[in-house]
């Protein structure tokens, strides 16, 4: 199988790695870009308001057993007419994964702002804040750990499941093993799954190690003076 | 549970099972039945294995195997030993340059061809070809009646058809060798389902791989290209057994539904299973117009 790494045609060529694997980074940042403004603001007012929350955690857990391949074929049969270009595939693709993206991020904002300890909370209110200025200097910060833990879940699950986009005709590495599967090619398929293992890998410890930076240091303790 | 009790239960499940795989190897060898990963195929499988069963044959199916370079190592090594296969495809798999193309000149071919661990029963008159098919607006627009007239305008046009068609000479190579055709691109869809026939109806795609079994193609007005040069073999219906497995009742068995099997069955049939009927309803009707069912 290694030898298939080694040929250069497939790296560049048509259905090359480098093409596919942009491609499958394309849908996936688009993807999550969608669903991280959709849900943050939810989470955001769940969190600081706590109304709703049985309603967040009822319909999260709703999208949550939609199935993606079949809702991919089920968009791209309902949508088709009205795109005549590749849209019809692009669209029903961003869906699905934007609706596998929601639940994560949407339950780490809330759960995120939830867990801010309540005197942290009364004492801004004490300081004179208004609830707007609470929850943006003092419970957005608080809560950045759990936040990243939730986008961190959701690009995790974006990025394995964008290889259904390659059953649409689309691009991404699934192209690699749907292609393989096809042509009894196990080279192929095998490369495929290992790439998007790998690019999954590289995804996760890109965001463990941004929760370095972004995390304020008294929360993680880090600071040298108590 | 006292101990006691606790060794009484292990010792009579232990004997159980003895008793039980002793028995089914008694009950006689069983016959598994694979097909490919489209209905139809599916439908021919399931009709194989109604048939065996009325003879008291006892039948396990594995369907939805995948393409035929999936199902035919699975043949070869034992993991099957039936599958309902078309003559001229399967021709084309073992020998990639073969020129045979009418009914005759295929099943002659294949039997040459064929490994020795299996054997090839009688073809049926019935036949799914894959056909190049067009909306009736594109054939209109570009006066598209054969495949060679697709040449001065293919470089506009995206083909669409099964992830197979990539490595295979019945697609997209084929048709770059034989008829001249570089397509602007080629979508990978399904075996001629509903991903192919939406995408075509809608113009994500211009041309398509269908079947000539499918449905579609008279109810929305289809075109079927005709194909002169003959890159699409004759596609007669014929099962391909395991020589192991092979019996009398068996290859009797077959041959009757290959003799009773009409190209006008499987459209009917096809249509029946894209109104969604099960697909052992379908071939318990046929089976039992036919006589061939308990």
């Amino acid at each position: 199988m290694s030898d298939w790494f080694f040929t250069l045609s497939h790296w560049y060529g048509d259905d090359g790695i480098v093409p596919l694997l942009l491609q499958h980074m394309a849908y996936s940042a688009v993807a999550l870009a969608i669903a991280v403004t959709v849900a943050f603001p939810v989470g955001c007012y769940t969190g600081h308001t706590g109304k709703g929350e049985a309603l967040l955690i009822g319909i999260t857990n709703a999208l949550r057993s939609l199935p993606s391949f079949g809702l991919i074929i089920l968009l791209v049969i309902l949508l088709a007419g009205y795109f005549e270009s590749d849209m019809a595939f692009v669209l029903p693709c961003i869906i699905v994964l934007v609706v596998l993206a929601l639940p994560p991020v949407a339950l780490g904002v809330h759960a995120g702002i939830r867990s801010v300890d309540p005197n942290v909370h009364d004492a801004a209110k004490g300081i004179g804040l208004t609830p707007l200025q609470v929850l943006m200097q003092v419970e957005l910060p608080c809560a950045i750990p759990l936040i990243i833990s939730g986008i961190r879940s959701a690009a995790l699950q974006i990025v394995s499941t964008a290889t259904i986009a390659a059953y649409v005709s689309l691009g991404g590495l699934g192209r690699l093993i749907i292609d393989g599967r096809a042509a009894n090619d196990f080279a192929q398929m095998t490369a495929g799954a290992v790439l998007v293992a790998l690019l999954a890998l590289v995804i996760d410890v890109f965001f463990s190690l941004s929760e370095k930076f972004v995390v304020s240091p008294g929360l993680s303790r880090r600071t040298k003076n108590p | 549970m006292t101990i006691k009790k606790r060794y009484l239960t292990l010792f009579s499940a232990a004997m159980l099972s003895v008793a039980s795989s002793v028995w089914a190897a008694d009950a006689g060898q069983k016959v598994i039945i694979g097909s490919a990963d489209f209905p139809e195929n599916q439908l021919l499988a399931t009709i194989y294995a109604g048939a065996l069963e009325a003879q008291n044959i006892q039948v396990e199916k594995k369907l939805n195997i995948g393409s035929r370079e999936v199902y035919i190592p699975a043949l070869l090594d034992g993991s099957i030993n039936v599958i309902p296969e078309y003559s001229g495809a399967l021709l084309s798999y073992l020998d990639a340059k073969n020129q045979a193309h009418s009914s005759e000149e295929v099943a002659a071919a294949l039997v040459t061809k064929l490994p020795e661990k299996v054997k090839m029963l009688n073809t049926s008159t019935a036949q799914n070809s894959d056909v190049l098919a067009v909306t009736k607006k594109t054939a209109d627009k570009y006066k598209l009646k054969t495949i060679d007239d697709l040449k001065p305008i293919a470089g506009q046009l995206v083909l669409g058809g099964p992830a197979e068609w990539k490595t295979r000479h019945e697609g997209v190579s084929g048709l770059r060798e034989v008829y001249g055709l570089n397509f602007k691109t080629f979508k990978v869809l399904d075996v001629a389902g509903p991903l192919t026939l939406t995408a075509l109806k809608n113009n994500q795609i211009q041309v398509a791989d269908l079947t000539s079994t499918t449905p579609e193609i008279k109810k929305d007005h289809l075109v079927a290209l005709d194909d002169p040069k003959h890159l699409f073999a004759a596609q007669n219906i014929v099962p391909i057994v395991a020589v192991s497995t092979l019996n009398p009742t068996i290859e009797s068995t077959l041959n009757k539904i290959s003799a009773q099997l009409t190209t006008e069955d499987l459209i009917a049939m096809n249509e029946q299973l894209a109104e969604f009927t099960s697909i052992d309803d379908v071939a318990q009707q046929w089976l039992t117009k036919h006589g061939l069912s308990k």
